[in-house]
């Protein structure tokens, strides 16, 4: 299990387009969902007899319900804009990684179903019968795209292949072939209300321990409510922030702005995961269930706000899709955004003076940002354009002295994706992980490089995990990665906190 | 797939993960340990006992943070650290350790 069976790319200055290499990752597949995943999920618990007929009977429903859908394989001109586009295709050569052949695999059997050239002359227009080897083509390739949309912001067309990956993800669960990682994880969900299937008393433990080591570091007995009745604010947060290194330390950021601005929060055990997981699988019903919780809890408490914590696709999903999905959150006070992302929240009590901060508590640090790729392209932040990238940076400028960005076509909009998201962060991918990183690797070594970046801040539990997990690969600490609340957690100066204190942490750190 | 001791077999899912956890024996640890390329010590037991002591209580293993504090209450200040845990078990100690203590693989965003 520990041992490295692949080649680690090397890192480059500049991320090359690599030489083509045919079926170089034509092997890297992730478990198949066990019967007992799929059928908690209302899917086949393994691959149906009449897999071809409910395949295609499954591609026509989702042509018609999703407009999209059938615009995004009619509308590509094959100009090769996207070709080199995917961190996964640069890390392995894979020709079917480029996002327009990935789109193909998918294409074809649309073009040989539901349109009259592929239906009568099928072999001039690239069309294919759906065949088992097709089928299994789908479930590798559409296992190595992190619905990260990176390529769909260079397609003149805008053709989003994360969302041909959700369809065809779609119609894998439907004929029985789901995959283990993501179906397994959204059982969890359905059943302790979290990816990790913590208990509440298990979930108490933890929050009072984290409580106990803040009290200890500061002198501050900030709280990390459970179930709190009638608190403001719902926090929903990755249950990754309750278990895992970096995430926690972001946990404990929260924590603290929470208690600095002095008003009342709480976290759910009914809804304790801000991840949905369903949006990788493309499932609208099992994201509308998840969903479902969020907004029960938020009800049932009493609450006015709803923030979500640093989770990159649970942002897209909140963001875009909780309103569709059970809204609306006519409950809630609507004088606030519905919902808020943490860093909005955090950033507007800076911009209103309310948190204190002794930025030089960071300098052992010096940082970059990594943008999620779910936060960049598929969601917004605040009010201002941009505000998804801009909000962040504030927080960390806030509280940072050192920050320096990564290359300009590897950030913002165009970030590149950790190369573990869209449901592939599991270990029997761990291949693909490692070699997917490799084009934020490389930028993030230039930086590295050229200014002594110490630290790379992210919003996104899975990359977070990602990155800890891949950069020894590249013979980078894994402490590297850290969550930019860590960063608000390190530099916050608490109320009642001692100022002598700080001063003092200032002329240690001058000293070191 | 399944683990052999004594005779006896052991399944295990596509991770080597048993999926009987009452099944666990110290032996089977050892033999898990094998696997992994792990030579069990003292200090390893010590986290695989807490893991096991923690399951029971509550049914989930403990947050990475809960078990580098108990560790540092057992062991001294200087293992108390994810680094030390990483060092005795290098794939992590969430899930290498879990998979040695008999314990589910911890899932989700970690």
């Amino acid at each position: 299990m520990s041992k490295i069976d692949f080649q680690v790319p090397a890192i480059e200055e500049f991320t090359e387009t690599p030489k083509i290499a045919v079926d170089a990752m034509a092997h890297s597949r992730p478990f198949i969902a066990a019967p007992a995943h799929q059928e908690a999920l209302g899917f086949p618990g393994e691959l149906v007899e009449d897999w071809h007929g409910i395949a295609i009977g499954k591609m026509g429903e989702l042509i018609s319900k999703y407009q999209s859908l059938p615009v995004f394989l009619d509308s590509c001109v094959k100009c090769g804009a996207c070709t080199d586009k995917c961190h996964y295709f640069l890390g392995t050569g894979d020709p079917k990684n480029m996002p327009v052949a990935r789109q193909d695999l998918f294409r074809k059997v649309y073009r040989r179903y539901f349109t009259f050239a592929g239906k009568w002359l099928p072999w001039l227009v690239g069309a294919e019968d759906l065949t088992e080897e097709v089928l299994d083509d789908w479930y590798n390739y559409f296992h190595q795209c992190s619905q990260c949309r990176r390529c769909s912001v260079y397609c003149p067309y805008g053709i989003d292949t994360a969302e041909i990956s959700m369809a065809a993800r779609e119609i894998l669960d439907e004929v029985g072939k789901g995959q283990k990682y993501s179906n397994e994880i959204i059982g969890k969900v359905h059943k302790t209300g979290n990816n990790l299937g913590i208990p509440e008393r298990a979930l108490r433990s933890t929050l009072d321990d984290l409580e106990e080591d803040i009290e200890e570091d500061t002198g501050v007995p900030v709280k990390l409510p459970l179930n709190q009745k009638g608190a403001e604010v719902l926090l929903v947060t990755p249950s990754a922030d309750f278990f895992a290194e970096p995430h926690v330390d972001g946990l404990i950021g929260y924590a603290k702005v929470f208690h600095a601005a002095g008003i009342s929060w709480t976290l759910s055990s009914y809804a304790s995961e801000a991840a949905n997981f369903a949006v990788f699988i493309g499932s609208y019903d099992q994201m509308s269930e998840i969903t479902e919780r969020i907004r029960k809890a938020a009800e049932d408490l009493g609450v006015k706000r709803i923030i979500v914590g640093e989770c990159g696709h649970a942002w897209r999903v909140a963001y875009n899709f909780w309103n569709t999905l059970v809204g609306p959150f006519d409950f809630l006070d609507q004088s606030y955004p519905i919902p808020q992302h943490i860093c909005e929240f955090t950033n507007d009590l800076i911009n209103s003076g309310k948190l204190k901060f002794d930025k030089s508590r960071n300098d052992h640090m010096t940082l970059t940002f990594h943008d999620s790729c779910n936060v960049a392209r598929a969601s917004r932040m605040g009010e201002v354009p941009g505000g998804q990238f801009e909000y962040p940076r504030a927080v960390i400028r806030a509280c940072c002295n050192n920050f320096f960005e990564m290359a300009e076509d590897t950030i913002g909009e165009s970030t590149y994706c950790c190369g573990g998201g869209g449901g592939l962060l599991t270990d029997d991918l761990l291949e693909l992980r490692v070699k997917g990183a490799k084009p934020r690797i490389d930028a993030l070594q230039k930086v590295r490089k050229d200014h002594g970046v110490t630290h790379m801040a992210a919003i996104c539990a899975i990359c977070k995990a990602q990155f800890s997990k891949v950069m020894p690969y590249y013979d980078i600490p894994m402490t590297t990665i850290v969550s930019v609340h860590q960063l608000v957690s390190n530099a916050i100066i608490l109320p009642g906190q001692n100022q002598v204190d700080s001063q003092e942490v200032m002329k240690d750190t001058e000293i070191d | 797939m399944a683990y052999e001791l004594n005779g006896e077999s052991y399944d295990v899912d596509e991770e080597g993960y048993i999926t009987d956890i009452s099944l666990w024996s110290r032996e089977l640890a050892d033999l898990i340990a094998e696997g992994e390329e792990i030579t069990m010590t003292d200090e390893h037991w010590e986290v695989v006992n807490f893991l096991r002591e923690y399951y029971e209580e509550y049914q989930i293993a403990p947050a990475v943070r809960v078990l580098t504090k108990a560790i540092k209450k057992t062991l001294g200040p200087d293992k108390g650290n994810s680094g030390y845990l990483y060092e005795l078990f290098p794939y992590g100690p969430a899930k290498q350790a879990c998979k040695i203590a008999g314990l589910p693989k911890p899932t989700g965003c970690v």
